[in-house]
Protein backbone atom coordinates (compact mmCIF):
# COMPACT_ATOMS: atom_id res chain seq x y z
CA UNK A 1 0.00 0.00 0.00
CA UNK A 2 2.75 2.04 0.99
CA UNK A 3 4.74 2.13 -2.10
CA UNK A 4 1.53 2.72 -4.07
CA UNK A 5 0.72 5.85 -2.18
CA UNK A 6 4.71 6.85 -2.28
CA UNK A 7 4.59 6.78 -5.95
CA UNK A 8 1.08 8.59 -6.50
CA UNK A 9 2.43 11.57 -4.42
CA UNK A 10 5.44 11.51 -6.84
CA UNK A 11 3.41 12.05 -9.77
CA UNK A 12 0.84 14.67 -7.86
CA UNK A 13 3.72 16.71 -6.57
CA UNK A 14 5.45 16.78 -9.91
CA UNK A 15 2.19 17.93 -11.37
CA UNK A 16 1.39 20.63 -8.70
CA UNK A 17 5.20 21.61 -9.15
CA UNK A 18 4.89 22.64 -13.10
CA UNK A 19 2.67 25.00 -13.67
CA UNK A 20 3.73 25.70 -16.82
CA UNK A 21 2.67 22.63 -18.15
CA UNK A 22 -1.06 22.58 -16.12
CA UNK A 23 -1.54 26.17 -17.60
CA UNK A 24 -0.19 24.91 -21.27
CA UNK A 25 -2.56 21.32 -21.29
CA UNK A 26 -5.65 23.74 -20.19
CA UNK A 27 -4.95 25.88 -23.60
CA UNK A 28 -5.85 23.04 -26.30
CA UNK A 29 -9.61 22.24 -24.23
CA UNK A 30 -10.02 25.89 -24.31
CA UNK A 31 -9.27 26.38 -27.59
CA UNK A 32 -11.85 23.57 -28.62
CA UNK A 33 -14.50 24.93 -26.33
CA UNK A 34 -14.26 28.93 -27.84
CA UNK A 35 -13.32 27.88 -31.61
CA UNK A 36 -15.56 25.04 -32.15
CA UNK A 37 -18.39 25.93 -29.84
CA UNK A 38 -18.94 29.25 -30.68
CA UNK A 39 -18.03 28.90 -34.63
CA UNK A 40 -20.54 25.69 -35.14
CA UNK A 41 -22.98 26.43 -32.72
CA UNK A 42 -25.24 28.49 -34.99
CA UNK A 43 -24.81 25.62 -37.38
CA UNK A 44 -25.82 23.12 -35.24
CA UNK A 45 -28.74 24.56 -34.05
CA UNK A 46 -30.24 25.03 -37.44
CA UNK A 47 -29.62 21.90 -38.27
CA UNK A 48 -32.23 21.47 -35.33
CA UNK A 49 -30.00 19.94 -32.91
CA UNK A 50 -30.00 22.30 -29.99
CA UNK A 51 -27.01 23.66 -28.12
CA UNK A 52 -23.74 22.76 -29.81
CA UNK A 53 -21.98 24.04 -26.47
CA UNK A 54 -24.27 21.71 -24.26
CA UNK A 55 -22.96 18.47 -26.15
CA UNK A 56 -19.10 19.92 -26.75
CA UNK A 57 -18.57 20.33 -22.88
CA UNK A 58 -18.63 16.81 -21.97
CA UNK A 59 -16.53 16.10 -25.15
CA UNK A 60 -13.67 18.70 -24.08
CA UNK A 61 -13.87 17.56 -20.46
CA UNK A 62 -12.88 14.01 -21.90
CA UNK A 63 -10.64 15.43 -24.57
CA UNK A 64 -8.70 17.36 -21.43
CA UNK A 65 -8.12 13.83 -19.22
CA UNK A 66 -7.47 11.39 -22.06
CA UNK A 67 -4.33 14.02 -23.02
CA UNK A 68 -3.24 14.59 -19.65
CA UNK A 69 -3.75 10.81 -18.93
CA UNK A 70 -1.08 9.66 -21.96
CA UNK A 71 1.03 12.31 -21.08
CA UNK A 72 1.48 11.60 -17.69
CA UNK A 73 1.54 7.65 -18.51
CA UNK A 74 4.68 8.34 -21.37
CA UNK A 75 6.22 10.14 -18.94
CA UNK A 76 8.18 6.79 -18.09
CA UNK A 77 10.14 7.64 -21.49
CA UNK A 78 11.48 10.53 -19.28
CA UNK A 79 11.92 8.96 -16.23
CA UNK A 80 13.75 6.23 -18.30
CA UNK A 81 16.13 9.00 -19.74
CA UNK A 82 16.89 10.89 -16.79
CA UNK A 83 17.76 7.76 -15.38
CA UNK A 84 15.19 6.93 -12.05
CA UNK A 85 13.42 4.54 -13.78
CA UNK A 86 16.38 2.22 -12.78
CA UNK A 87 16.09 3.65 -9.35
CA UNK A 88 12.15 1.99 -9.41
CA UNK A 89 13.27 -1.10 -11.36
CA UNK A 90 15.77 -2.41 -8.89
CA UNK A 91 13.42 -1.67 -5.76
CA UNK A 92 11.81 -4.80 -4.28
CA UNK A 93 8.07 -3.97 -4.60
CA UNK A 94 5.71 -5.89 -6.93
CA UNK A 95 5.51 -4.68 -10.94
CA UNK A 96 1.55 -4.80 -10.07
CA UNK A 97 1.91 -2.41 -7.49
CA UNK A 98 4.38 -0.08 -9.13
CA UNK A 99 2.12 0.02 -12.14
CA UNK A 100 -1.26 0.77 -9.78
CA UNK A 101 0.76 3.52 -7.64
CA UNK A 102 2.24 5.63 -11.09
CA UNK A 103 -2.01 4.74 -12.95
CA UNK A 104 -3.39 6.30 -10.05
CA UNK A 105 -1.15 8.99 -9.87
CA UNK A 106 -1.69 9.77 -13.02
CA UNK A 107 -4.95 9.55 -13.54
CA UNK A 108 -5.58 12.11 -10.48
CA UNK A 109 -3.45 14.65 -12.17
CA UNK A 110 -5.85 13.89 -15.39
CA UNK A 111 -9.05 14.39 -13.48
CA UNK A 112 -8.06 17.11 -11.91
CA UNK A 113 -7.46 18.85 -15.20
CA UNK A 114 -10.58 17.38 -16.28
CA UNK A 115 -12.33 19.47 -13.45
CA UNK A 116 -10.79 22.28 -14.46
CA UNK A 117 -12.08 22.59 -17.36
CA UNK A 118 -15.63 21.35 -16.22
CA UNK A 119 -14.87 24.46 -14.40
CA UNK A 120 -14.08 26.82 -17.65
CA UNK A 121 -17.12 24.96 -19.55
CA UNK A 122 -19.63 26.40 -16.60
CA UNK A 123 -17.59 29.99 -17.64
CA UNK A 124 -18.26 29.72 -21.21
CA UNK A 125 -21.94 28.78 -20.75
CA UNK A 126 -22.08 25.22 -20.33
CA UNK A 127 -24.78 23.55 -17.94
CA UNK A 128 -25.24 20.39 -16.60
CA UNK A 129 -29.00 19.03 -16.17
CA UNK A 130 -28.76 17.46 -13.14
CA UNK A 131 -26.53 18.69 -10.40
CA UNK A 132 -27.54 15.30 -8.39
CA UNK A 133 -25.51 13.37 -11.44
CA UNK A 134 -22.46 15.19 -11.29
CA UNK A 135 -20.53 12.65 -8.43
CA UNK A 136 -21.54 10.32 -11.50
CA UNK A 137 -19.89 12.59 -14.17
CA UNK A 138 -17.09 12.31 -11.53
CA UNK A 139 -16.93 9.24 -11.49
CA UNK A 140 -16.60 8.73 -15.24
CA UNK A 141 -13.81 11.46 -15.37
CA UNK A 142 -12.24 8.76 -13.00
CA UNK A 143 -12.58 6.31 -15.35
CA UNK A 144 -11.54 7.57 -18.56
CA UNK A 145 -8.38 9.03 -16.77
CA UNK A 146 -7.83 5.56 -15.40
CA UNK A 147 -7.79 3.96 -18.93
CA UNK A 148 -5.82 6.25 -20.84
CA UNK A 149 -2.84 6.66 -18.10
CA UNK A 150 -2.92 2.82 -18.46
CA UNK A 151 -2.56 2.89 -21.90
CA UNK A 152 0.02 5.56 -21.79
CA UNK A 153 1.74 3.85 -19.29
CA UNK A 154 1.61 0.33 -21.04
CA UNK A 155 3.01 1.93 -24.40
CA UNK A 156 6.09 3.79 -22.74
CA UNK A 157 7.21 0.81 -21.47
CA UNK A 158 7.88 -0.39 -24.96
CA UNK A 159 9.67 3.02 -26.35
CA UNK A 160 13.15 3.65 -25.18
CA UNK A 161 12.71 7.46 -26.17
CA UNK A 162 10.77 10.04 -27.44
CA UNK A 163 11.04 9.96 -31.44
CA UNK A 164 8.43 7.23 -31.62
CA UNK A 165 6.11 9.89 -29.82
CA UNK A 166 4.69 12.08 -32.57
CA UNK A 167 3.97 8.62 -34.54
CA UNK A 168 1.59 7.47 -31.68
CA UNK A 169 -0.14 10.70 -31.23
CA UNK A 170 -0.99 10.36 -34.86
CA UNK A 171 -2.12 7.16 -35.26
CA UNK A 172 -3.12 6.26 -32.20
CA UNK A 173 -4.25 8.97 -30.18
CA UNK A 174 -5.87 11.60 -32.85
CA UNK A 175 -7.97 8.59 -34.13
CA UNK A 176 -9.34 7.19 -30.87
CA UNK A 177 -9.95 11.50 -29.96
CA UNK A 178 -11.44 12.09 -33.11
CA UNK A 179 -13.64 8.90 -33.61
CA UNK A 180 -14.72 9.19 -30.24
CA UNK A 181 -18.00 11.00 -30.57
CA UNK A 182 -16.30 14.02 -27.95
CA UNK A 183 -16.83 16.76 -31.24
CA UNK A 184 -19.77 15.31 -33.14
CA UNK A 185 -22.12 12.09 -33.16
CA UNK A 186 -21.43 8.91 -34.41
CA UNK A 187 -24.52 7.81 -35.49
CA UNK A 188 -24.35 9.93 -39.03
CA UNK A 189 -21.40 7.73 -39.83
CA UNK A 190 -21.66 5.03 -42.17
CA UNK A 191 -22.86 1.40 -40.01
CA UNK A 192 -19.62 -0.24 -40.58
CA UNK A 193 -17.76 2.57 -38.84
CA UNK A 194 -20.13 2.81 -36.13
CA UNK A 195 -19.71 -0.66 -35.63
CA UNK A 196 -15.82 -0.11 -35.11
CA UNK A 197 -15.96 2.66 -32.92
CA UNK A 198 -17.47 0.39 -30.40
CA UNK A 199 -13.79 -0.69 -29.60
CA UNK A 200 -12.85 2.47 -28.80
CA UNK A 201 -12.56 2.49 -25.12
CA UNK A 202 -12.95 6.64 -25.16
CA UNK A 203 -16.19 6.62 -26.63
CA UNK A 204 -17.74 4.65 -23.96
CA UNK A 205 -15.99 7.42 -21.48
CA UNK A 206 -17.27 9.96 -23.35
CA UNK A 207 -20.76 8.51 -23.56
CA UNK A 208 -20.74 8.10 -20.00
CA UNK A 209 -19.50 11.47 -18.94
CA UNK A 210 -22.33 12.94 -21.42
CA UNK A 211 -25.08 10.71 -19.96
CA UNK A 212 -24.06 12.10 -16.65
CA UNK A 213 -23.61 15.53 -17.39
CA UNK A 214 -26.52 16.22 -19.75
CA UNK A 215 -28.52 12.85 -20.01
CA UNK A 216 -27.12 11.99 -23.48
CA UNK A 217 -26.24 8.47 -23.44
CA UNK A 218 -26.33 6.05 -26.02
CA UNK A 219 -25.13 2.95 -25.03
CA UNK A 220 -26.42 3.31 -21.43
CA UNK A 221 -24.48 4.22 -18.29
CA UNK A 222 -24.54 0.93 -17.01
CA UNK A 223 -22.74 -0.59 -20.21
CA UNK A 224 -20.34 2.32 -20.08
CA UNK A 225 -18.85 1.56 -16.64
CA UNK A 226 -18.58 -2.40 -17.00
CA UNK A 227 -16.77 -1.87 -20.18
CA UNK A 228 -14.99 0.97 -19.00
CA UNK A 229 -13.84 -0.66 -15.57
CA UNK A 230 -12.64 -3.89 -17.43
CA UNK A 231 -10.62 -1.89 -19.94
CA UNK A 232 -8.62 -0.17 -16.90
CA UNK A 233 -8.37 -3.56 -15.41
CA UNK A 234 -6.78 -5.37 -18.17
CA UNK A 235 -4.42 -2.59 -19.07
CA UNK A 236 -3.10 -2.69 -15.94
CA UNK A 237 -2.33 -6.62 -16.11
CA UNK A 238 -1.01 -5.97 -19.37
CA UNK A 239 1.49 -3.10 -18.47
CA UNK A 240 2.30 -4.74 -14.82
CA UNK A 241 3.71 -7.35 -17.31
CA UNK A 242 5.21 -5.32 -19.48
CA UNK A 243 7.26 -3.22 -16.46
CA UNK A 244 8.88 -6.67 -15.65
CA UNK A 245 9.79 -6.98 -19.30
CA UNK A 246 11.83 -3.70 -19.28
CA UNK A 247 15.40 -3.95 -19.28
CA UNK A 248 17.79 -0.70 -18.78
CA UNK B 1 27.15 -14.83 -2.31
CA UNK B 2 27.68 -13.46 -5.56
CA UNK B 3 28.74 -16.88 -7.59
CA UNK B 4 29.23 -16.43 -11.41
CA UNK B 5 29.18 -19.52 -13.95
CA UNK B 6 29.84 -18.42 -17.32
CA UNK B 7 28.18 -15.31 -18.08
CA UNK B 8 27.63 -14.01 -21.65
CA UNK B 9 25.63 -11.29 -22.58
CA UNK B 10 25.96 -10.38 -26.33
CA UNK B 11 24.28 -7.30 -27.42
CA UNK B 12 23.52 -8.44 -31.62
CA UNK B 13 27.20 -9.62 -32.50
CA UNK B 14 28.85 -7.43 -30.24
CA UNK B 15 30.21 -9.02 -26.82
CA UNK B 16 29.69 -6.94 -24.06
CA UNK B 17 30.43 -9.52 -21.29
CA UNK B 18 32.55 -12.73 -22.13
CA UNK B 19 32.24 -16.28 -20.31
CA UNK B 20 33.21 -14.80 -17.21
CA UNK B 21 33.24 -16.72 -13.87
CA UNK B 22 33.70 -15.46 -10.22
CA UNK B 23 32.46 -15.69 -6.99
CA UNK B 24 32.10 -12.93 -3.97
CA UNK B 25 32.51 -14.37 -0.42
CA UNK B 26 30.01 -13.09 2.02
CA UNK B 27 31.38 -9.74 4.26
CA UNK B 28 33.77 -9.10 1.14
CA UNK B 29 34.88 -5.86 -0.31
CA UNK B 30 35.23 -6.82 -3.87
CA UNK B 31 36.69 -4.83 -6.59
CA UNK B 32 35.84 -5.22 -10.24
CA UNK B 33 38.14 -2.69 -12.46
CA UNK B 34 38.03 -2.18 -16.07
CA UNK B 35 39.22 0.07 -19.03
CA UNK B 36 36.04 1.83 -19.93
CA UNK B 37 33.39 -0.09 -22.09
CA UNK B 38 34.84 -3.40 -20.37
CA UNK B 39 32.36 -4.77 -19.27
CA UNK B 40 31.42 -3.56 -15.62
CA UNK B 41 28.29 -2.04 -15.61
CA UNK B 42 26.79 -4.60 -17.92
CA UNK B 43 27.71 -7.18 -15.37
CA UNK B 44 26.13 -5.18 -12.56
CA UNK B 45 23.17 -4.62 -14.49
CA UNK B 46 22.95 -8.26 -15.12
CA UNK B 47 23.60 -9.06 -11.37
CA UNK B 48 20.83 -6.45 -10.39
CA UNK B 49 17.85 -7.91 -12.75
CA UNK B 50 17.82 -4.86 -14.83
CA UNK B 51 19.63 -7.20 -18.08
CA UNK B 52 18.63 -10.23 -18.74
CA UNK B 53 21.96 -12.77 -19.78
CA UNK B 54 22.55 -14.15 -23.14
CA UNK B 55 24.08 -17.47 -21.07
CA UNK B 56 25.91 -18.65 -18.19
CA UNK B 57 24.58 -19.22 -14.64
CA UNK B 58 23.81 -16.27 -11.83
CA UNK B 59 22.98 -16.34 -7.77
CA UNK B 60 22.90 -13.56 -5.80
CA UNK B 61 22.51 -14.15 -2.30
CA UNK B 62 21.56 -17.64 -2.84
CA UNK B 63 18.80 -16.44 -5.49
CA UNK B 64 18.64 -16.99 -9.60
CA UNK B 65 17.87 -13.20 -10.63
CA UNK B 66 16.41 -14.70 -13.71
CA UNK B 67 13.27 -16.32 -11.74
CA UNK B 68 13.58 -14.74 -8.11
CA UNK B 69 14.08 -11.70 -8.96
CA UNK B 70 11.97 -10.12 -5.89
CA UNK B 71 14.33 -12.48 -3.49
CA UNK B 72 17.20 -11.09 -5.27
CA UNK B 73 16.08 -7.36 -5.34
CA UNK B 74 15.70 -7.83 -1.59
CA UNK B 75 19.36 -8.65 -1.10
CA UNK B 76 21.17 -5.77 -2.51
CA UNK B 77 21.35 -2.00 -2.16
CA UNK B 78 23.04 -0.32 -5.55
CA UNK B 79 24.73 3.27 -6.59
CA UNK B 80 24.31 3.73 -10.21
CA UNK B 81 27.18 5.12 -12.17
CA UNK B 82 25.15 7.42 -14.17
CA UNK B 83 22.27 10.05 -12.41
CA UNK B 84 19.23 8.35 -11.19
CA UNK B 85 17.27 10.72 -9.12
CA UNK B 86 14.28 12.63 -9.92
CA UNK B 87 14.96 16.57 -10.48
CA UNK B 88 11.75 17.81 -9.97
CA UNK B 89 11.82 16.48 -5.91
CA UNK B 90 13.44 17.56 -2.93
CA UNK B 91 16.63 16.05 -2.35
CA UNK B 92 14.57 14.97 1.67
CA UNK B 93 11.86 13.56 -0.98
CA UNK B 94 13.90 11.38 -2.91
CA UNK B 95 15.36 9.87 0.15
CA UNK B 96 11.60 9.23 1.70
CA UNK B 97 10.77 7.76 -1.92
CA UNK B 98 13.69 5.42 -1.56
CA UNK B 99 13.26 4.60 1.83
CA UNK B 100 9.35 3.26 1.13
CA UNK B 101 10.05 1.54 -1.73
CA UNK B 102 12.27 -0.60 -0.17
CA UNK B 103 10.12 -1.22 2.83
CA UNK B 104 12.14 0.60 5.60
CA UNK B 105 10.03 1.01 8.43
CA UNK B 106 8.79 5.23 9.06
CA UNK B 107 11.09 5.35 12.84
CA UNK B 108 14.46 3.82 11.28
CA UNK B 109 13.27 5.52 7.83
CA UNK B 110 13.43 9.45 8.93
CA UNK B 111 16.82 8.77 11.34
CA UNK B 112 18.88 7.26 8.97
CA UNK B 113 17.57 10.22 6.34
CA UNK B 114 18.67 12.51 8.59
CA UNK B 115 21.69 10.52 9.34
CA UNK B 116 22.81 10.36 5.90
CA UNK B 117 21.67 13.89 4.76
CA UNK B 118 24.02 14.62 7.26
CA UNK B 119 26.73 12.63 6.76
CA UNK B 120 26.78 13.95 2.85
CA UNK B 121 26.44 17.44 4.43
CA UNK B 122 23.09 17.94 2.61
CA UNK B 123 21.02 18.30 5.26
CA UNK B 124 20.54 21.74 5.31
CA UNK B 125 19.64 21.71 1.51
CA UNK B 126 17.32 19.25 2.17
CA UNK B 127 13.98 21.38 1.05
CA UNK B 128 15.74 22.35 -2.43
CA UNK B 129 14.58 20.57 -5.47
CA UNK B 130 17.74 18.40 -6.65
CA UNK B 131 17.70 20.18 -10.06
CA UNK B 132 19.32 22.85 -8.31
CA UNK B 133 21.83 20.95 -7.22
CA UNK B 134 25.47 20.77 -8.74
CA UNK B 135 27.05 17.44 -10.21
CA UNK B 136 28.95 16.42 -6.62
CA UNK B 137 25.80 17.18 -4.53
CA UNK B 138 23.69 15.23 -6.63
CA UNK B 139 26.66 12.26 -6.41
CA UNK B 140 26.70 12.53 -2.66
CA UNK B 141 22.86 12.46 -1.92
CA UNK B 142 22.61 9.51 -4.84
CA UNK B 143 25.12 7.70 -2.37
CA UNK B 144 23.04 8.89 0.55
CA UNK B 145 20.71 7.38 -0.82
CA UNK B 146 21.90 3.93 -1.81
CA UNK B 147 22.60 3.91 2.29
CA UNK B 148 19.38 4.41 3.82
CA UNK B 149 18.84 0.81 3.75
CA UNK B 150 21.44 -1.52 4.68
CA UNK B 151 21.34 -4.18 2.28
CA UNK B 152 23.21 -8.09 2.56
CA UNK B 153 25.05 -6.85 -0.75
CA UNK B 154 26.08 -3.49 -1.72
CA UNK B 155 26.71 -2.88 -5.56
CA UNK B 156 28.62 1.31 -6.19
CA UNK B 157 29.02 1.07 -9.38
CA UNK B 158 31.73 4.00 -9.59
CA UNK B 159 30.30 5.79 -6.65
CA UNK B 160 33.05 8.36 -6.19
CA UNK B 161 33.34 9.53 -10.16
CA UNK B 162 33.50 13.03 -10.18
CA UNK B 163 33.91 13.58 -6.07
CA UNK B 164 36.91 15.54 -4.29
CA UNK B 165 39.28 13.47 -2.17
CA UNK B 166 38.13 14.37 1.22
CA UNK B 167 34.30 13.64 0.02
CA UNK B 168 36.12 10.37 -1.14
CA UNK B 169 37.14 9.32 2.22
CA UNK B 170 34.72 10.43 4.63
CA UNK B 171 32.43 7.92 2.08
CA UNK B 172 35.09 5.16 1.80
CA UNK B 173 35.48 4.93 5.45
CA UNK B 174 31.81 5.18 5.83
CA UNK B 175 31.11 1.27 4.04
CA UNK B 176 33.87 -0.08 5.07
CA UNK B 177 33.06 0.34 8.84
CA UNK B 178 29.64 -0.94 7.51
CA UNK B 179 31.19 -3.65 6.05
CA UNK B 180 32.64 -4.58 9.72
CA UNK B 181 29.69 -3.93 11.82
CA UNK B 182 27.23 -5.36 9.76
CA UNK B 183 29.18 -7.56 7.51
CA UNK B 184 28.03 -6.41 4.02
CA UNK B 185 29.04 -7.27 1.09
CA UNK B 186 30.31 -4.80 -1.03
CA UNK B 187 30.92 -4.92 -4.96
CA UNK B 188 32.15 -1.77 -6.25
CA UNK B 189 33.68 -0.34 -9.61
CA UNK B 190 36.19 2.66 -9.67
CA UNK B 191 38.63 3.76 -12.02
CA UNK B 192 40.44 4.99 -8.98
CA UNK B 193 43.15 2.58 -8.63
CA UNK B 194 44.36 3.70 -4.57
CA UNK B 195 40.46 3.03 -3.84
CA UNK B 196 40.88 -0.49 -4.71
CA UNK B 197 44.06 -0.94 -3.64
CA UNK B 198 43.11 0.35 0.02
CA UNK B 199 39.32 -0.97 0.58
CA UNK B 200 38.94 -3.98 -1.66
CA UNK B 201 40.17 -7.62 -0.08
CA UNK B 202 39.29 -8.88 -3.61
CA UNK B 203 40.06 -7.78 -7.23
CA UNK B 204 39.04 -8.91 -10.56
CA UNK B 205 40.46 -6.95 -13.83
CA UNK B 206 37.92 -7.17 -16.26
CA UNK B 207 39.31 -6.19 -20.67
CA UNK B 208 37.12 -6.62 -23.34
CA UNK B 209 34.65 -8.56 -21.78
CA UNK B 210 36.63 -10.90 -19.98
CA UNK B 211 38.37 -11.46 -16.20
CA UNK B 212 42.08 -11.34 -17.13
CA UNK B 213 42.74 -11.94 -13.66
CA UNK B 214 41.40 -12.47 -10.37
CA UNK B 215 42.96 -11.80 -6.79
CA UNK B 216 43.84 -9.81 -3.93
CA UNK B 217 45.64 -6.45 -4.71
CA UNK B 218 49.42 -7.60 -3.13
CA UNK B 219 49.14 -10.73 -5.61
CA UNK B 220 48.49 -8.56 -8.44
CA UNK B 221 51.36 -6.26 -7.76
CA UNK B 222 53.35 -9.45 -7.09
CA UNK B 223 52.24 -11.41 -10.22
CA UNK B 224 53.45 -8.17 -12.36
CA UNK B 225 56.36 -7.02 -10.55
CA UNK B 226 54.61 -3.58 -9.96
CA UNK B 227 54.57 -1.50 -7.07
CA UNK B 228 51.51 -0.46 -7.16
CA UNK B 229 47.80 -0.94 -8.01
CA UNK B 230 47.99 1.59 -10.91
CA UNK B 231 50.67 0.28 -12.58
CA UNK B 232 49.70 -3.46 -12.64
CA UNK B 233 46.52 -2.61 -14.10
CA UNK B 234 48.30 -0.70 -16.44
CA UNK B 235 50.68 -3.60 -17.01
CA UNK B 236 47.58 -6.11 -17.81
CA UNK B 237 45.52 -3.76 -19.81
CA UNK B 238 47.69 -1.70 -21.69
CA UNK B 239 48.20 2.19 -22.24
CA UNK B 240 45.75 2.61 -24.93
CA UNK B 241 42.97 4.75 -24.67
CA UNK B 242 39.75 2.64 -25.31
CA UNK B 243 38.69 5.08 -28.14
CA UNK B 244 37.41 1.96 -29.74
CA UNK B 245 35.43 0.93 -26.61
CA UNK B 246 33.34 4.26 -26.61
CA UNK B 247 32.26 3.15 -30.56
CA UNK B 248 31.48 -0.18 -29.03
CA UNK B 249 29.40 1.63 -26.65
CA UNK B 250 27.64 3.95 -29.30
CA UNK B 251 26.78 0.59 -31.45
CA UNK B 252 25.35 -1.04 -28.58
CA UNK B 253 23.13 1.24 -28.02
CA UNK B 254 22.43 2.11 -31.86
CA UNK B 255 21.68 -1.94 -31.69
CA UNK B 256 18.93 -1.69 -28.99
CA UNK B 257 17.45 1.08 -30.52
CA UNK B 258 17.11 -0.70 -34.13
CA UNK B 259 15.73 -4.02 -32.13
CA UNK B 260 13.08 -2.18 -30.58
CA UNK B 261 11.60 -0.12 -33.29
Amino acid sequence: MKVIYILWLRQLKRYLRSKARMIGSLGQPLLFLLALGFGFGPIYQKAGEGSYLQFLGPGVIAMAIIFTAIFTGIEIIWDRQFGFLKETLVAPASRFQIMIGRTMGGATVATLQGIIVFLMTLVVGFRPTDLLLLPLALVFMILIALVFTAFGTAIATMLQDMQAFPIIMNFLIMPIFFLSGALFPLESFPAPIVTATRLNPLVYGVDGLRGALIQGAHLGLLTDFIVLSLITLGLLALGSYLFSKIEV
Amino acid sequence: MIKVDSLTKKFGDFIAVDNISFNVNKGDIFAFLGPNGAGKTTTIKMLTTLLLPTSGKISVNGHNPLTHQDAVRHSFGIVFQDPSLDDELTAWENMEFHGVLYGVAKKIRRQRIEEMLKFVELWDRKDELVKKFSGGMKRRLEIARGLIHHPQILFLDEPTLGLDPQTRNHIWNYIKDLNQKEGMTVFFTTHYMEEADRAAKKVAVIDHGKIIILGTPSELKQKTGKESLEDAFLALTGRTIREEEVGATQRLRDHRRAWRH
